[in-house]
């Protein structure tokens, strides 16, 4: 079957045949617009998440407790500027620049993971979203791997493999807390309390209320639903907060023999809605440091380009 | 586990200030200590500086490239800290070496505790250091006390990666723009004098000279002015005269800079002294 084919006889059935059967979508291959709208979303914005979650944990580096901790967390904020170019370079095959992505979102058109307009106040909160928030990340990623775009999908795989470096370091980082003073559990638990409900919101609202959901699982964009993944997740994470001997800030986190599952409470969707609509505590700031930096950088790009032109006409 | 109450690093003099350290000839082994940690410290405090840019590099490739040169530096460190653990026989961890000293025991160069600055400032002084680190370890890497030659040895790949960076920008910066040649320049006039103190001989140093321990600086010199010319030169830049030149570091004599990178980096042990983390 030839490309002419697919695009002069109904290009839309064809295509969903190919994802259908696992074909893998590349940049050059037709697809829908809606198709190549969507994932420019859902790539730039897992981008963005990937460079705005530096700002959360490099809060901590310059104040890390111990010089091997500074080391590796120094390195693992440096894999998520890594990730975040792998991810523009997926959604540029898209033709979209990373230039225009960035632009987009210092206006404010462009989203990224809610859970990075939280705080980091203590030396805990680092460990718990290097446990907690990564996880959350990897459950997610790893039904990535299979997404119907290539670039994407392949994006995906090598960032899974530098994902579970990241949830190993957070877990780390609380076993001497979980074992340590009394100060230190309380710090462990504290940063727990506050982290635990908007990992949940990661995965975004319930099925029934998703807007983009049905067509992104249609198209195998997405893999699992909002709620699979969240489902996934806690069942892979209680058992680590009782390894860690941490309390889950949840009353109705129970067992459930009969689901295999673990039920959970509701969701505090007003929460998620403030803080997705731009009024957590950092929201703001975020957005603001990224375009300040940014800002600050035009100069020593104007010039790498002056030079670059220099070069050329030389 | 570190203990809440730490020994102090020498014995203190008459008004709790640490001997000068400047003057005249130390015993060995505490010459050795004293020479291996002033090189922890240079490394620790320019890896500090460092890792503030995560996050804020003009672009996503540099924030990386960054990174790296600090994650060089802090393992650099860790390896002098570790063995001047060793050499004081263990009682001190390289944590609190590293955490649990005031300013006046810190005996980095001045030139590697300056702010960052903007990234031109940033990229001077990476210039400055990266041509005197490569030959400066390279040279160290043939010191007679093995387990010096051995960090050395690996400075030396690490600092010929790291120079070879600093003289690109350098170069970009200067034959940019109108704008970037004004910003680096004005880096360079405002850092030239905290230069010579990287040639200058520090007591200990001088003690281990003749063994072989050591590696004489200030023969460095006029090496290191031709090739930071040459570079300048190429860059359109003018090399800044030796009319000024700041010293103090060694002898735990600081600008008031370090205070404060201090108070930053050593809050956690400050505020939770004596625990695991």
């Amino acid at each position: 079957m030839t490309d002419d084919h697919l695009s002069n006889t109904e290009p839309e059935a064809a295509f969903q045949e190919r994802v259908d059967n696992e074909i893998k979508i590349e940049p050059k291959d037709w697809m829908p617009e809606g198709y190549r709208r969507n994932l420019i979303r859902q790539i730039s914005q897992h981008a963005h998440s990937e460079v705005i979650g530096m700002q959360p944990e490099g809060n901590w580096i310059t104040r890390a407790p111990t010089l091997k901790r500074k080391m590796i967390l120094l390195a693992k904020v440096q894999d998520e500027a890594g990730h975040g170019l792998y991810l523009y370079s997926a959604a540029e095959t898209l033709g979209v620049t990373r230039e225009d992505m960035i632009g987009a979102l210092h206006e404010g058109h462009a989203k990224y993971a809610s859970i990075f307009n939280y705080p980091t106040l203590t030396w805990a909160d680092v460990g718990v979203i290097g446990w907690l928030v990564d996880s959350a990340a990897i459950v997610n990623q790893i039904s990535l791997q299979r997404t119907s775009y290539g670039p994407y999908s392949r994006a995906m795989i090598r960032i899974c493999k530098e994902e579970s470096f990241h949830q190993r370091q957070g877990f780390e980082i609380l076993m001497p807390l979980a074992s340590g003073s009394l100060e230190q559990k309380a710090m462990a638990q504290d940063a727990m309390n506050r982290w635990w409900w908007p990992t949940l919101m990661m995965f975004g609202p319930h099925d029934s209320e998703s807007v983009h959901g049905a067509k992104s699982m249609q198209w195998k964009i997405k893999r699992k639903s909002n709620d699979e993944l969240r489902q996934d997740f806690i069942d892979q994470t209680v058992p680590q907060a009782e390894y860690l001997g941490l309390a889950i800030p949840d009353p109705d986190l129970k067992w459930n023999e009969e689901r295999g599952h673990y039920d959970f409470g509701e969701i505090d969707w007003d929460e998620f809605r403030t803080v997705v609509s731009g009024n957590g505590l950092c929201n703001r700031e975020r957005l603001e440091r990224h375009s300040r930096a940014h800002r600050e950088g035009e100069w020593v790009r104007e010039a790498m380009r002056a030079c670059e032109e220099k070069k050329r006409t030389a | 586990m570190i203990p809440a109450r730490v020994e102090e690093r020498t014995s203190p003099g008459r008004d709790g200030v640490p001997p000068s350290r400047g003057a005249g000839r130390l015993p060995s082994q505490a010459a050795l200590a004293e020479f291996v940690l002033a090189l922890g410290d240079d490394s620790l405090v320019l890896g500090q500086r460092l890792s503030e840019w995560c996050g804020r590099a003009p672009f996503l490739e540099e924030d990386i490239a960054i990174a790296n040169v600090a994650l060089d530096y802090l393992g650099r460190a860790e390896k002098f800290y570790r063995y001047v653990s060793e050499l004081g026989g263990g009682r001190r961890s390289v944590d609190e070496i590293a955490f649990l000293r005031d300013s006046r025991a810190y005996r980095n160069l001045l030139i590697f505790e300056l702010p960052v600055g903007d990234f031109a400032r940033t990229m001077a002084r990476q210039l400055m250091v990266d041509a005197f680190h490569l030959p400066y370890f390279r040279r160290l890497s043939r010191s007679t006390n093995a387990r010096i030659a051995a960090i050395a040895a690996k400075a030396v790949k690490e600092s010929r990666y790291h120079l070879k960076r600093s003289r690109d920008w350098v170069l970009r910066l200067g034959d940019g723009t109108e704008e970037s040649h004004a910003k680096i320049q004005s880096a360079f006039d405002a850092l030239w004098g905290y230069c010579p103190e990287m040639f200058a001989m520090a007591g200990d140093e001088m003690a281990l000279l003749d063994s072989g321990v050591a590696v004489d600086r200030s023969a460095m010199k006029t090496d290191w002015e031709s090739e930071m010319k040459d570079v300048l030169s190429e860059a359109t830049l003018t090399t800044p005269g030796n009319e000024w030149a700041i010293s103090g570091g060694r002898d735990g004599v600081h600008t008031e800079h370090h205070g404060y990178l201090l108070a930053e980096m050593q809050f956690m042990q400050r505020a939770y002294p004596g625990l695991d983390w």
